[in-house]
C-alpha cells in the first residue's frame, strides 16, 4: 500500500513539474510557481461566447481554464470537445450556469439580453467585448482576454507579434496595391449557407474590411450588411473575383454548384471560374489569425489576378 | 354547416343529450390537474443544474440574509419563476384560443391562425426597428412595456380590422372569416419579413428573440403580473361563458335569448387581444397552444364554455410547460426553441383524440 502511496505521490510530483515546465516555456515571463499557485487557490471556469475570444484564449494557452464554449467555436479542433451552450443568441441560463463557471466572456451577439441579467444575477462577471472589423479592435479584445485569464504579460508579447506579422502583412499588400496602379480586383463576397437563401456582403460588412485588408475593394457597395443576392445585382457589380467560405461553398455543392446560383456565371469572374473560399472562423473571425488570413487572402488575389 | 365544422365541434352532441356525465367530468378534470402537478414537478426536478433536497427551503428559511449561491439560486431565481411563467403563458394562450373558437363559432379560429399572434408580433418588430432608429427615444423606465403595449395594440388592431373586413367583404360566411384572418396573417408576416430587411444588426438580435418564441426571461415580477392579468383575464372570460355558449346556436339565437352580440363580440376581441398581446411580447412567438388546448378540452368534457375555459388554462399550462422542460433539458447545456416542442407534443396528442372522438362517435 505504502509504495503505491509513494508512486502515486512521485507521479503527482512529476506531474506538478511537468505543468510547471510547460507553463514557463509557454507563459515565458510569467512566474510558473505563482501561476500553478493562483491556479490552484482559484480554478478558473470561462465560458467564452464567440469564436475570436475562443482563440484567443487557446493563443495564450490559457484552455486549462476554458469550461465551455458556443457553435461558432470551430477552431482550434480541440475547442469542439468543450461543452457547448449552443446558438450565441439564444443562451440558456441554467445551461451555462451548469457548467459552474466563474466568468463569462461574449461578443455583441450573445443574448437574450435576459439570459444575461440572469447570468450577471447569479453573480456571474459577464465581460461583453464590443467587435469592431478592425485590426486594432482584435489587439485591444487580446488584452482584455489577457486580462481575465490573467495572462497579460503573454498577451501583450503576442501582440507585438502580431503588430510585426501585420507590418509584414500590410507592407506586401502596399506593394502590389502599387502595382496595379488603382485598379483594385473587384470581389463579390457570397454567403452560402444554403442554396435558397444566398446572401452578399454590401458595406460596414466584416467580409468587406477583409477584402479592403487585402488590397482588393468589395464589388457590391451601397448597401449596408449582407443581404439577399440579386442576380441582376451581381451582375451590375461585376466581380473579378467570388470569395466565399469553405463551408458556404460546401453547402452550395462545390464552385459548380455556387457558379449555378442565378447572375453569378455571367460576371468576369464567373466566366473564368475565379471562385476561392477560406474557412469561415478564419476568414470573418477576427481573432488573432487576422495577419495570417489577410496574407492568404493577398496571396489567393495575386495568383488569380496577377 | 361545413363537414369541418361539424367534425370539430364533436364535443357540442352534449349540449342537448348530456352524455358527458359529471363523474365523467370530474374525472378529466381530476386527470389534468394530475397532469398539471406531474409537469410542474418534473419541470422542478429536470434541468442542467442539478438541484439538491436542501435547496427547496427558501432562502429565509434557512436564515440566510444575503442572496442564495449556486443550486438554490438556479432553482429559486431561474427554474422556478420560468416554470410558473411557462404555465400561466401556457394558460392565457389556452383561454384566448378557447375565447377565439368561441366567439368565432369556428375550431380553426386560433389566435395564430387568424393574425393575431402574428399582429401582436408585427407591432413589436416595428416598435424595435422604426422606434430605435427615430429620434424620440423613450425614457429608460417605460422601455419594459413599451413592447407589451405595442404588442396589446398590434393583436387589437388584428381584432377589430378581422372582425370589421369579414364583415364588409363575406358577411355571415365562416369561411370567409376564417381566409380574412389568413390574408391578415400573411400581411402582418411580411411587415415582420420587411421589418428583419430594415433591421440594424443590433435590432436583428431583438428580432430573432420574437419570431423564435423563448420563455427564458421569467423573473418573479414577470410571473407576479402575469398571474394578476391571467386571473382578471380568465375571470372575465367566465363571465363571458354563459353567452358565448348561447353564440354557438348562432347569433340570431344568441340574440333571441336576449344577448347583445356586439358587446359580446368587442368584450371577447379585447381579452384576447390582451392575453395575445401580453404572451407575446414577454415571450415571443408560441403557435399552437392556443388551437390545442380548447380542442383537448372539449373533447374531455364537451363544449359548455363555463367548464371548457378553466380547463383550456390547465391544460394549455400543462402543455406548454412540457414543450418547455423538454426544451430546456435535451439538449443541456444549450437550449432549443420551445416552438418545436408545442407543436411535436400538442399535433399528435390532438390526432390521438381525435382519432378516439371519431371512433366513439362512429365516424364523420
Amino acid at each position: 500500500m505504502r509504495s503505491l502511496s509513494e508512486r502515486q505521490q512521485r507521479r503527482s510530483v512529476l506531474g506538478g513539474l511537468f505543468a510547471a515546465a510547460a507553463l514557463v516555456s509557454v507563459g515565458g515571463v510569467v512566474n510558473a510557481a505563482g501561476a500553478a499557485g493562483s491556479s490552484v487557490r482559484s480554478p478558473r471556469r470561462i465560458v467564452s461566447i464567440g469564436s475570436a475570444l475562443t482563440e484567443m484564449i487557446y493563443a495564450l494557452n490559457a484552455e486549462a481554464g476554458l469550461a465551455g464554449v458556443d457553435t461558432t467555436s470551430l477552431y482550434p479542433p480541440a475547442a469542439r470537445a468543450l461543452p457547448n451552450v449552443g446558438y450565441a443568441r439564444s443562451l440558456s441560463a441554467e445551461g451555462v450556469l451548469s457548467l459552474a463557471p466563474t466568468q463569462i466572456v461574449a461578443t455583441e451577439d450573445a443574448g437574450p439580453p435576459a439570459v444575461l441579467r440572469q447570468l450577471e444575477a447569479a453573480g456571474i462577471p459577464v465581460a461583453i467585448l464590443a467587435a469592431n472589423h478592425r485590426f486594432d479592435g482584435m489587439l485591444e479584445r487580446l488584452s482584455k482576454i489577457g486580462e481575465i485569464t490573467e495572462r497579460s504579460p503573454a498577451a501583450a508579447q503576442l501582440a507585438q507579434s502580431l503588430r510585426g506579422d501585420w507590418a509584414q502583412v500590410q507592407a506586401q499588400v502596399a506593394s502590389r496595391t502599387a502595382v496595379r496602379r488603382g485598379k483594385l480586383p473587384r470581389v463579390l463576397f457570397v454567403l452560402s449557407h444554403s442554396i435558397s437563401q444566398v446572401m452578399v456582403a454590401g458595406d460596414t460588412t466584416s467580409a468587406q474590411a477583409m477584402i479592403e485588408y487585402a488590397g482588393a475593394r468589395n464589388a457590391l457597395t451601397g448597401v449596408s450588411g449582407y443581404k439577399p443576392l440579386t442576380p441582376e445585382a451581381a451582375v451590375a457589380a461585376a466581380p473579378d473575383i467570388i470569395l466565399g467560405t469553405e463551408q458556404g461553398l460546401q453547402a452550395a455543392g462545390g464552385v459548380d454548384g455556387l457558379l449555378r446560383l442565378p447572375g453569378l456565371i455571367d460576371t468576369p469572374a464567373g466566366r473564368a471560374r475565379r471562385v476561392m473560399a477560406l474557412e469561415a472562423t478564419l476568414l470573418l473571425g477576427f481573432g488573432p489569425r487576422l495577419p495570417a488570413a489577410v496574407r492568404e487572402l493577398d496571396a489567393a488575389f495575386a495568383a488569380r489576378m496577377g | 354547416m361545413s363537414a369541418v365544422h361539424a367534425l370539430s365541434w364533436a364535443g357540442r352532441r352534449d349540449a342537448s343529450s348530456s352524455a358527458w356525465s359529471r363523474q365523467q367530468r370530474w374525472l378529466a378534470g381530476a386527470a389534468i390537474a394530475a397532469l398539471l402537478v406531474l409537469a410542474i414537478v418534473l419541470a422542478a426536478q429536470f434541468g442542467a443544474v442539478r438541484v439538491q433536497a436542501a435547496d427547496w427551503w427558501p432562502a429565509w428559511l434557512r436564515g440566510e440574509t444575503t442572496r442564495t449561491s449556486g443550486s438554490a439560486h438556479v432553482l429559486w431565481q431561474i427554474r422556478l419563476p420560468r416554470l410558473l411563467f411557462a404555465v400561466l403563458i401556457g394558460a392565457a394562450l389556452g383561454v384566448s384560443g378557447a375565447l377565439t373558437q368561441g366567439l368565432f363559432r369556428n375550431p380553426l379560429a386560433d389566435p395564430s391562425m387568424i393574425g393575431i399572434t402574428a399582429g401582436a408580433a408585427c407591432a413589436a418588430a416595428l416598435t424595435i426597428v422604426v422606434f430605435a432608429s427615430s429620434n424620440h427615444v423613450l425614457p429608460i423606465a417605460w422601455r419594459p412595456w413599451a413592447l407589451p403595449a405595442a404588442a396589446f395594440c398590434g393583436a387589437l388592431a388584428v381584432c377589430f380590422a378581422l372582425d370589421g373586413i369579414a364583415r364588409w367583404i363575406t358577411p355571415g360566411s365562416i369561411t370567409g372569416l376564417l381566409l380574412t384572418g389568413v390574408a391578415l396573417n400573411a400581411i402582418a408576416a411580411a411587415v415582420i419579413g420587411l421589418c428583419t430587411y430594415l433591421a440594424s444588426d443590433e435590432q436583428l438580435r431583438s428580432l430573432s428573440f420574437w419570431t423564435l418564441g423563448s420563455l427564458a426571461g421569467a423573473g418573479w415580477w414577470l410571473v407576479a403580473g402575469l398571474a394578476v392579468l391571467l386571473a382578471v383575464g380568465t375571470w372575465r372570460a367566465l363571465r363571458l361563458a354563459r353567452a358565448l355558449n348561447a353564440l354557438a346556436l348562432g347569433e340570431a339565437a344568441a340574440g333571441h335569448v336576449g344577448i347583445d352580440v356586439a358587446v359580446l363580440r368587442t368584450r371577447c376581441v379585447i381579452l384576447v387581444a390582451l392575453l395575445v398581446g401580453c404572451a407575446v411580447a414577454w415571450c415571443g412567438m408560441i403557435t399552437f397552444i392556443g388551437l390545442v388546448a380548447p380542442h383537448l378540452a372539449r373533447m374531455l368534457i364537451g363544449a359548455d364554455q363555463r367548464r371548457v375555459l378553466p380547463l383550456a388554462a390547465a391544460v394549455g399550462g400543462a402543455l406548454l410547460l412540457l414543450a418547455d422542460t423538454l426544451a430546456r433539458t435535451l439538449a443541456i447545456p444549450a437550449e432549443i426553441p420551445v416552438g418545436i416542442f408545442t407543436a411535436l407534443i400538442g399535433g399528435p396528442v390532438f390526432l390521438l383524440m381525435l382519432y378516439g372522438v371519431m371512433r366513439r362517435r362512429g365516424g364523420v
